[in-house]
């Protein structure tokens, strides 16, 4: 009787957005008279940071520092449509709706100062701090904020936009399934490291080492939040969990957190992630989306480290120790397999 | 440990933006961690009910009379809602983008189709009377054969779980009880394959478990509208879903949500704002429905189980060259999402790789549990699980280390993929290739060399001839074939000899098998005509032609 360690890796690609598109959002953004914004929606905030990651795109596109700009989210009466928070769809659905939104209250911005300070809308741009100036002539500046004073009480000019995205619904043949599911693709590869009770038959992850690929990270710590808890969520439904531990049988549920068994802190491992970032050709600023994906690779990682460190496969989700154990036995005991990638 | 590699697609990205790509704090950090954001729950109303349903005892059962006197007596209740009480009792809720049938009524009517369905609700002034009174509810009905297995319920004979689909698959272009991918000949390249391995994958339903289970509340507005707070992932699909089986113009409704306590998927459904807005519009006064967490995690619309058989064809020197996918979406009683989480396995297939002959079937399956959702990789999450560990199958088969063996296999730019569009913007190949260096996995380097922009295009973007079927029409029937449960692996002799590049030119992505251009085959002739869908017994509505479905208005 012995524990056995074991390296297996997975590869997965995740479609961004509904498939087949036709998920459209919308965006609406104002200034108020002192120059500060606000971005109304009528998407979720789950926790994911629907609200940072449309406020960072919003003040990137506008030119204006984060603090200026807050998102207001979600009342029907207010916000406009939107689809929802779901099948990864946040960033580049909502993202680019503001950026639309944005550009156009960026544009009356722009057509306001520039009347204040007698030059063309053109040649006039943000310095991201609050300021807007002439291109290459920084002293010609008017503030953003004596900019909207000057288009609300003077001018008359709303500094406000609108803006929808939308990914027209595609058509799918009866005969060969031919479509057009999504414009873009994250990327992952994880390798699982654990060990493996040949007694208990009981799985224990030791470490996880990661490449994703997300488009741009709009923001790297939300990145790496959605990262590292997806990935634990893969590992738990790898290993852990099913309300119908027997399915097709439907007895055993769980009804609390004392029956779900999902693993606790002492479960989790170490991950190491690297991140690269392949812009989307119509992300908003090459973004796609982590939320979905991060998850996927984890669950046949397991599975293939658990072949590699005792020689069964398990093909039926969660791997519990049960299965791990019966699988065992009727192998007639643990046959650790060659070493992944040179070790174990 | 997170790192940024930055060097890769380094010229197709600007960096040094002010905002984009920054670690700002979110500006509701302060909330959460300090335990003061409010969610649907913490708004408090004078005069606040409570809403609770009595659930089935049963899988399946007729219903034959329910007896509520007792319980509209109870102490406390101010309302108890029967079917009969429900404006529009029926719908599905892909109907708001026109696809599928309307199937699932609000409050069970004649028939309960899963444990735990909902037959009536009781609106009380606290979540104990509502209780004490669901106890005094008395229901008459007969348990009928129930069916759990999605291959048992699509055999001839199953019982028949929900009559709006009497086949017990959901319907595809009026016309196949499942959606197919066709590109290229599968059969004639499993006969040139130097292996073919034939697996079954399963995956049991996963619960989403969020912190704050569904729930919501609605209150009448003194204007004749009902302002709702919602924990809803799609505000304005729940509001759509609302206010059509409460027959309400939507501007009567005012959904106020957007800080959720964990989704994953699981409150799409719209499961309880119906009810807490029926419950306020027949009792004048505010009305709370929040699922406790034992409903929450039985009957709380699950990620649905996925059944997969996968069969590849593949050669001695790693090509994968064929592969076939059945699946099976387990829905539970009712439609709910999963017929587009079918559809959405079907573009998925066979994964992020170049392969020439791809034939998959994706079929939506009713049995009697609880219907079945999205989840955080709906239509993906057990796919990959079955592609990938078939993967590691393969590799080990023709003797390859398992990186490599996805570098060789992988997609890359000018592809064509099986769904029949261009592929770009690819990564797989430069994730495998970080993973392996930072996890200390050697690979040769002819396969560090390699790229997702160049090598890909060319033959690899040809659609193939390709066999088409008509196996599958409704009403034909059950499905035509089944694969066979664990099937052995057949080892074929070695065919000729086929051109290898991979040899002679290391950089340069393998082409596919080269499969001589045959003329399509001709359509079988439709063994029987497809007898006309069995009319549904509720709410007689036209239905039309939509992508890829039919729906009712």
């Amino acid at each position: 009787m012995a524990k056995h360690r074991g390296r297996g890796m997975a590869s997965i690609n995740y479609p961004i957005g509904m498939n087949l598109g036709g998920d459209p959002s919308q965006a609406l953004v104002h200034s108020n008279p002192e120059g500060k914004f606000t971005v109304t929606l009528s998407a979720i905030d789950l926790g994911q940071g629907m609200k940072q990651v449309t406020r960072q795109i919003a003040a990137e596109t506008l030119g204006v520092p984060i603090a200026d700009v807050y998102v207001d989210t979600a009342d029907s009466d207010t916000g406009p449509h939107d689809m929802g928070s779901f099948a990864s769809r946040g960033t580049h659905r909502v993202g680019n709706a503001v950026m639309v939104a944005a550009k156009e209250a960026r544009g009356v911005m722009l057509e306001a100062a520039a009347e204040e300070l007698e030059v063309n809308a053109a040649d006039l741009e943000t310095d991201g701090r609050g300021n807007i100036h002439v291109k290459g002539a920084p002293s010609r500046a008017i503030s953003v904020k004596d900019v909207a004073v000057a288009a609300q009480f003077r001018q008359g000019k709303t500094i406000a936009g609108r803006g929808i995205f939308l990914i027209p619904l595609s058509e799918v043949n009866a005969e060969t399934g031919e479509m057009s599911p999504v414009s873009c693709y994250a990327h992952a590869c994880l390798v699982a490291e654990l060990e493996v009770d040949d007694e208990t038959g009981e799985v224990s992850m030791l470490k996880m080492t990661s490449a994703y690929e997300l488009g741009r990270a709009i923001n790297p710590k939300l990145v790496e939040q959605q990262l590292v808890g997806g990935a634990w969520m893969g590992m738990s439904h790898a290993l852990y969990e099913t309300p119908e531990p027997y399915y097709p049988d439907i007895a055993h549920g769980p009804r609390d957190y004392n029956e779900y068994v999902m693993p606790g802190p002492g479960d989790i491992c170490p991950h190491d992630i690297a991140v690269l970032e392949r812009p989307a050709p119509d992300g908003p600023f090459g973004g796609k989306g982590p939320g979905e994906m991060c998850a996927n690779p984890v669950l046949p990682a397991v599975a293939n480290a658990i072949f590699n460190a005792v020689g069964v496969r398990i093909d039926e989700l969660p791997i519990t120790p049960e299965k791990v154990l019966r699988a065992i036995k009727a192998q007639g005991g643990a046959r650790p397999q060659a070493a992944a990638g040179g070790r174990r | 440990m997170l790192e940024f590699r930055k060097e890769y697609f380094k010229d197709e990205r600007e960096d040094g933006l002010n905002e984009v790509g920054q670690p700002r704090q979110r500006q509701d950090m302060l909330g959460h961690v300090t335990g003061r954001t409010r969610y649907f729950d913490d708004h408090a109303f004078e005069g606040l009910l409570h809403l609770k349903v009595l659930r089935s005892p049963h899988p399946h059962a007729r219903l034959r009379s329910i007896d509520v006197s007792a319980a509209e007596r109870s102490l406390g209740v101010k309302r108890v809602i029967r079917a009969a009480d429900v404006p529009v009792n029926k719908n599905t809720l892909l109907s708001l983008i026109g696809f599928g049938k309307d199937d699932e009524p609000l409050l069970a009517v004649d028939k309960v189709r899963y444990k735990g369905e909902p037959i009536v609700a009781v609106v009380a002034e606290s979540e104990a009377a509502a209780y004490a009174a669901l106890a005094k509810i008395r229901v008459d009905c007969d348990p009928l054969p129930a069916v759990f297995d999605v291959e048992e319920a699509i055999k001839p004979g199953a019982p028949v779980v929900n009559e709006t689909y009497p086949a017990n698959t959901f319907e595809y272009h009026d016309k196949y009880n499942h959606q197919k991918l066709r590109f290229g000949d599968v059969e004639r390249a499993f006969a040139a394959a130097d292996f073919v391995l034939e697996e079954r994958y399963q995956m049991s339903p996963i619960e989403h478990a969020p912190t704050e289970t569904n729930g919501s509340i609605a209150a009448p507005e003194t204007n004749d509208r009902f302002v709702v707070h919602t924990c809803t992932q799609a505000l304005f699909f729940s509001l759509g879903t609302a206010a059509k089986l409460l027959d309400l113009p939507s501007n009567r409704l005012h959904f106020i949500g957007g800080t959720v306590g964990g989704g994953f998927g699981g409150k799409v459904d719209s499961l309880t704002e119906p009810l807490s807005i029926l419950g306020a519009m027949l009792t004048g006064r505010p009305v709370r429905y929040v699922l406790g967490r034992e409903e929450e995690m039985l009957y709380g619309c699950p990620r649905g189980a996925e059944r997969h058989y996968i069969k590849d064809g593949v050669m001695r020197d790693g090509r994968i060259v064929a592969r076939k996918v059945t699946s099976y979406f387990d829905a539970g009683a009712y439609t709910r999402l999963s017929s587009y989480g079918a559809v959405k396995c079907i573009a998925h297939v066979p994964g992020p790789y170049t392969i020439p002959n791809v034939h998959a079937d994706s079929y939506c399956v009713f049995t009697n549990r609880t219907p079945a959702t999205a989840m955080r990789g709906f239509g993906i999450t057990g796919v990959d699980f079955a592609l990938e560990v078939q993967m590691d199958k393969l590799a080990h088969k023709v003797g390859m280390d398992p990186m490599e063996f996805r570098i060789l296999n992988a997609y890359r730019d000018g592809d064509l993929k099986a769904h029949r569009r261009e592929a770009h913007n690819c990564a797989l190949i430069e994730c495998v290739q970080v993973a392996a260096e930072k996890a200390g996995w050697p690979i040769r380097d002819e396969f560090r060399r390699m790229n997702s922009l160049t090598g890909g295009g060319g033959e690899r973007a040809v659609i193939p001839a390709t066999v088409t079927d008509e196996l599958g029409r409704i009403g034909s029937g059950r499905p035509a074939s089944t694969p066979s449960p664990r099937a052995p692996t057949l080892p074929i002799p070695p065919p000729p000899r086929v051109p290898q590049p991979m040899a002679a030119q290391p950089r340069v992505a393998p082409a596919p098998t080269p499969v001589a251009p045959m003329p399509p085959a001709a359509a079988p002739p439709a063994r029987e005509q497809p007898k006309p869908a069995t009319a549904s017994p509720q709410h007689g509505a036209t239905r039309f032609s939509s992508v890829f479905g039919t729906r009712r208005r």
